[in-house]
């Protein structure tokens, strides 16, 4: 866009610079006068062929996605809260595609606290769960919902893999993602995601090293440009 | 103290919306009129090989094409079926000019004279996980400089670092083609909450790498690297750190 608005005003650039050539010649003209009787006249008409130049650059491309979910997040030892964030995918061919997640959620008290009645593993501030992942998916099986008689949708079931970051009690964990999720393509634009994820990462929260899974559950709305 | 996790997650974020901004508008498509010159082309009712072809449009009957998603054209026919051809059908197709549909296909030579190129890294950092993001730009074929944002996490502490790199690609025509880079960088190290409290720090860094590419195909790209890194702690003294890293990265 920016490239085109480029060329837009270099063209009206140098249309305007070519009047002011003009101008300038034609205040020069009296001198020319007798050059110009003699021009040839091979080129009397010059052809206008306008050649529409179409290149595949020009026809837009939507490869990008951008999801908006929400859902239920289950955090292990800390129960089960809502969860919500962005997703960002890249369609490098119909069957693989790139993907950047950022989410949040809120982790709450383990049973320890709530037995014990009072002592906090964690401050408030530290319950905060917060992630990114980058992931590498692969439409499985692809296909067409129907709705009633006169409506099909087309639909993918797809599988994902990743690795990103969790922030959480405090800490940074490394996290591996593996999940999976249904799409529905409502219109080109518009499509409906429903979505299931693991997150693993290893956690000492509770005093032993552990490997945790975070399930996810989400829905997700997401335009397509 | 804003912790490395959102750190990177309010960059990503702001990156999110940047793209988001550049890229609604570009999708004002052209739209074009092309000829059917081949007995026929075929209409599937998705952007994808599994779609059921629903109509047939005939040699001379001209269609539209909206846009492009992956490898696939949504066109739409004079009587306004709507569906989705293949590049290689949409080849058979003659332009207003005459002249025969051409979808450029990326190739090596595209790949070789990409100028920018983004991706995404995951490995180990002296023993820790690390992930890195990292944008290039390519002056020539052999020649690009890169930045990179990366993010280890290791049981005792966790850190994230920014650098600049010169990189050198000795012989881009080759299917993996090698490359080398020199560079510098800031690196803050969070030492963990469960230890006994120890300072942040900030330290400044020199890397090397020995890394190579390999073209997946379309903008796509596979990337596996080596990294050494020379951590110049405040104490005049400095300390080593060996990074293996592989990912995937675009080009454009």
């Amino acid at each position: 866009m920016e490239s085109r608005f480029r060329i837009l005003f270099l063209i009206v650039l140098l249309s305007g610079l070519s009047q002011i050539s003009l101008a300038a010649d034609s205040t020069s003209g009296p001198v020319d006068n007798k050059a110009d009787q003699i021009v040839p006249q091979e080129q009397v008409i010059q052809p206008q062929v306008k050649r529409r130049v179409i290149k595949v650059q020009n026809i837009g491309t939507d490869n990008l996605e951008l999801t908006a979910f929400t859902g239920l997040l289950s955090i292990e030892d800390f129960g089960t809260h809502p969860v919500y964030g962005l997703r960002l995918d890249y369609h490098v061919t119909e069957d693989v595609f790139f993907q950047g997640t950022l989410g949040q959620s809120k982790g709450g008290t383990t049973s320890y606290e709530r037995l014990s009645a009072g002592v906090p593993l964690l401050t408030d501030n530290q319950r905060k769960y917060i992630y990114y992942n980058i992931s590498i998916g692969y439409n499985l099986l692809p296909g067409e919902a129907f709705l009633g008689r006169d409506l099909a949708y087309n639909t993918a079931l797809y599988v994902l893999a990743g690795a990103g970051s969790t922030k959480f009690a405090g800490n940074n964990h490394f996290t591996i993602t593996v999940g999976g999720g249904y799409r529905v393509d409502v219109t080109d634009w518009f499509v409906v995601h429903l979505d299931v994820r693991d997150h693993i990462f290893s956690n000492d929260v509770t005093g032993v090293d552990k490997t945790t899974h975070n399930f996810a559950t989400t829905l997700g709305l997401t335009y397509v440009f | 103290m804003p912790g490395r996790t959102e750190f990177m997650y309010k960059l990503v974020l702001t990156v999110v919306l940047l793209a988001l901004a550049n890229m609604s508008f570009a999708a004002d498509a052209q739209k074009t009129l092309l000829k059917v010159v081949d007995p026929y082309i075929e209409l599937h009712t998705g952007p994808g090989r599994g779609y059921p072809i629903f109509y047939v449009a005939e040699r001379g009957e001209k269609i539209q094409v909206l846009y492009r998603r992956t490898d696939w054209f949504k066109v739409r026919t004079k009587d306004n079926k709507e569906g989705w051809v293949s590049a290689n059908q949409l080849q058979m197709t003659l332009e207003p000019s005459g002249k025969r549909m051409v979808v450029k296909d990326l190739g090596e030579k595209a790949f070789r004279q990409r100028s920018w190129e983004y991706g995404a890294l995951v490995g180990n950092f002296g023993g820790a996980s690390v992930i890195s993001f990292y944008a290039s730009y390519h002056f020539t074929e052999n020649i690009s400089t890169e930045i990179s944002v990366s993010q280890d996490i290791g049981t005792a502490s966790s850190s994230a670092f920014l650098g600049l790199n010169l990189v050198e690609e000795p012989f881009p025509e080759w299917t993996v083609s090698p490359f080398f880079s020199v560079g510098t960088g800031v690196i803050g190290t969070t030492p963990k909450t469960t230890l006994a409290a120890s300072q942040n720090h900030n330290n400044q860094y020199a890397d090397y790498a020995l890394g190579a590419r390999m073209h997946l195909t379309k903008r796509f790209l596979l990337r596996i690297e080596y990294r050494r890194y020379v951590v110049f702690s405040s104490r005049n003294a400095y300390e080593d750190i060996d990074e293996w890293k592989a990912g995937f990265g675009f080009f454009f």
